[in-house]
């Protein structure tokens, strides 16, 4: 890793700073969700879901040299736009870094609305499920 | 009475929504408050906040008659025969709750039924399905036909010498058709089963009048024709509210109290345990004073009518888009609208409408049951009231095709 969770962080933050506009973000964010790396069909299986309210997330996890690596879905654009920033900064790290980690980047970004626990959407889930991943491969 | 004259009538409608005006359009499940409601919620407060009934003082006699008043109105309003039909809850939901509850605990036992229809809210499931769960009753559910509307020729098959009660909503939170309730009523009475009618839309979008329904209850929200929350109302005839034992205890609800034994107050303070929400309750009456004058006057039936069809065409012309609910005649039809656009999730939608300044349901709108019955797994809901204007609905269409385009 060339750089270090908290450099990928701000990357995330000033490549959102371009954008002044809500609809502007949301059309990076749906740019971003439809170039996630597809996620296998064979791994759309109830274990691999975390069930939210409105959209759902498939998520999938591997530990590799004492980093972990994540892939996920969503049948729901924006979210997947969510994933494709989460995986982006969170994929490839060490568990340590990630559990010692608070997540607010995503409030910084502007999102917090997609992330209330109130919303229930499956992106709350999923924050808890790498949080929870990480905390159990230290 | 024009649409400017009722827009004036509530604050927020003036405000903005990440700097685009506020199209509301989520009065389904809340309806926004007019002025009258608003000071008379906060003159309560300031002038007749004390506990009602008992204390014999100055306030609290102020504050009761207030309650009380309300009730009055409520009355007059559902056209009840008497006041102590009229109980006040939270809500249709804690409405629904006290019936399943103690009309089951009178009348319900092991291996009776119940029947609701598949295009019910969880409020009118979930209760039942508790009663039935405690009771070793079974639910039996009366289905929809592909057009939305329910099965009523399927009705009199569906009832047994075991069905102890029919609990039908009288316009779906989803669908949004008006139910022949009228109907269901008249064939539920001639096997001699009562009708628990769920009217959390039907008072918003219809004038109702309980004798001439003749349903044995009717259950409504407050907070969705324009009082405050917690003002809900159960109205009951009497032969079964007296018939059937108090909810919960405590409070108001007794007349005499031993350890050998309690006796409980009669209606309807029987049903009202614990303190009163006795500072929004009286908002029912400018609220519902100012529905019905809506509701009588043709200029706003008028255009509210044009709202509906101007939605419920656009909606219809566009191929993209898959429209649930639609009955042979618009009059079935108030204006709302639940549907899905081909391969666009609803979440996305609503997201992006709400960056727009419309605000909008999207989910399953506690309607799982009917969700699975339509094969889908949310929907995309807008649901209009007399505030809204042509050019809200205009600009929603627009920004709805604008939002589709994105996400396409």
């Amino acid at each position: 890793m060339s750089c270090t969770l908290e450099e990928k962080k701000q990357a995330v933050i000033e490549d959102f700073s371009l954008y002044d506009e809500w609809l502007d973000k949301y059309e990076y964010l749906i740019e971003l969700g439809k170039n996630l790396d597809p996620y296998p069909e064979e791994l759309k299986t109830d274990d691999h879901l975390i069930k939210g309210c409105q959209s759902r997330v498939w998520l999938d996890y591997w530990l590799q040299d004492n980093r972990l690596y994540f892939r996920a879905d969503s049948d729901a654009i924006i979210t997947k736009g969510i994933i494709s920033l989460l995986i982006g900064v969170y994929s490839g790290r060490t568990p340590e870094e990630i559990a010692a980690d608070d997540f607010g980047f995503v409030a910084d970004i502007g999102l917090r609305d997609n992330l209330s626990p109130t919303r229930a959407n499956g992106l709350v889930s999923m924050i808890e499920t790498i949080r929870t991943v990480a905390e159990n491969a230290r | 009475m024009n649409v400017n004259d009722i827009r004036i009538q509530f604050p927020v409608l003036g405000s903005k929504a990440y700097g685009k005006p506020l199209v509301y359009l989520d009065n389904a499940a809340t309806s926004q408050r007019p002025l009258p409601v608003i000071e008379e919620q906060a003159r309560l407060a300031k002038t007749a906040n004390a506990n009602i009934h008992r204390a014999v003082h100055y306030l609290a006699d102020k504050a009761t008659d207030a309650f009380e008043s309300a009730r009055d109105y409520v009355k007059e309003y559902l056209n009840a025969a008497s006041r102590e039909e009229i109980v006040f809850t939270s809500g249709t939901t804690a409405s629904i709750n006290l019936v399943a509850f103690s009309f089951g605990e009178a009348f319900v036992g092991e291996g009776d039924e119940i029947i609701v229809s598949c295009a019910e809210h969880h409020s009118n499931i979930v209760p039942w399905q508790m009663l039935c769960q405690r009771k070793k009753a079974h639910l039996k559910v009366l289905d929809i036909q592909e057009n939305g509307c329910l099965q009523v020729e399927n009705l009199e098959k569906l009832i047994s010498q075991r069905t102890k009660i029919v609990a039908i909503t009288h316009i779906s939170n989803v669908l949004g058709i008006v139910n022949p309730v009228q109907e269901i009523i008249r064939i539920c009475h001639n096997h001699g089963v009562p009708v628990l009618v769920d009217g959390a839309q039907g008072i918003v979008h219809s004038h109702v009048d309980v004798q001439s329904l003749d349903c044995d209850f009717y259950a409504f929200s407050g907070h969705k024709v324009f009082a405050a929350t917690g003002t809900g109302v159960l109205y009951g005839k009497k032969k079964w509210l007296n018939a059937m034992p108090p909810y919960m205890g405590g409070g108001e609800m007794i007349e005499t109290v031993r350890f050998s034994g309690t006796t409980y107050a009669p209606l309807p303070a029987k049903f009202e345990a614990g303190t009163q929400n006795f500072n929004v309750i009286p908002t029912l009456i400018p609220a519902l004073s100012f529905h019905r004058a809506c509701l009588e006057n043709m200029e706003i039936l008028d255009y509210q009518k044009n709202i509906r069809e101007y939605v419920y065409d656009r909606l219809l012309e566009d191929k993209r888009i898959t429209l649930f609910g639609q009955p042979e005649s618009l009059q079935d039809k108030i204006p709302l609208f639940s549907f899905s656009v081909e391969g666009v999730h609803h979440e996305d939608l609503a997201l992006i409408l709400d960056k727009m300044g419309i605000a909008t349901r999207s989910g399953q709108m506690c309607a799982e049951p009917l969700m699975d019955r339509l094969g889908v797994t949310g929907l995309l809901r807008v649901s209009f009231t007399w505030y809204n204007t042509l050019e809200e609905a205009e600009y929603l269409i627009n920004s709805l095709y604008r939002a589709i385009e994105m996400l396409s």
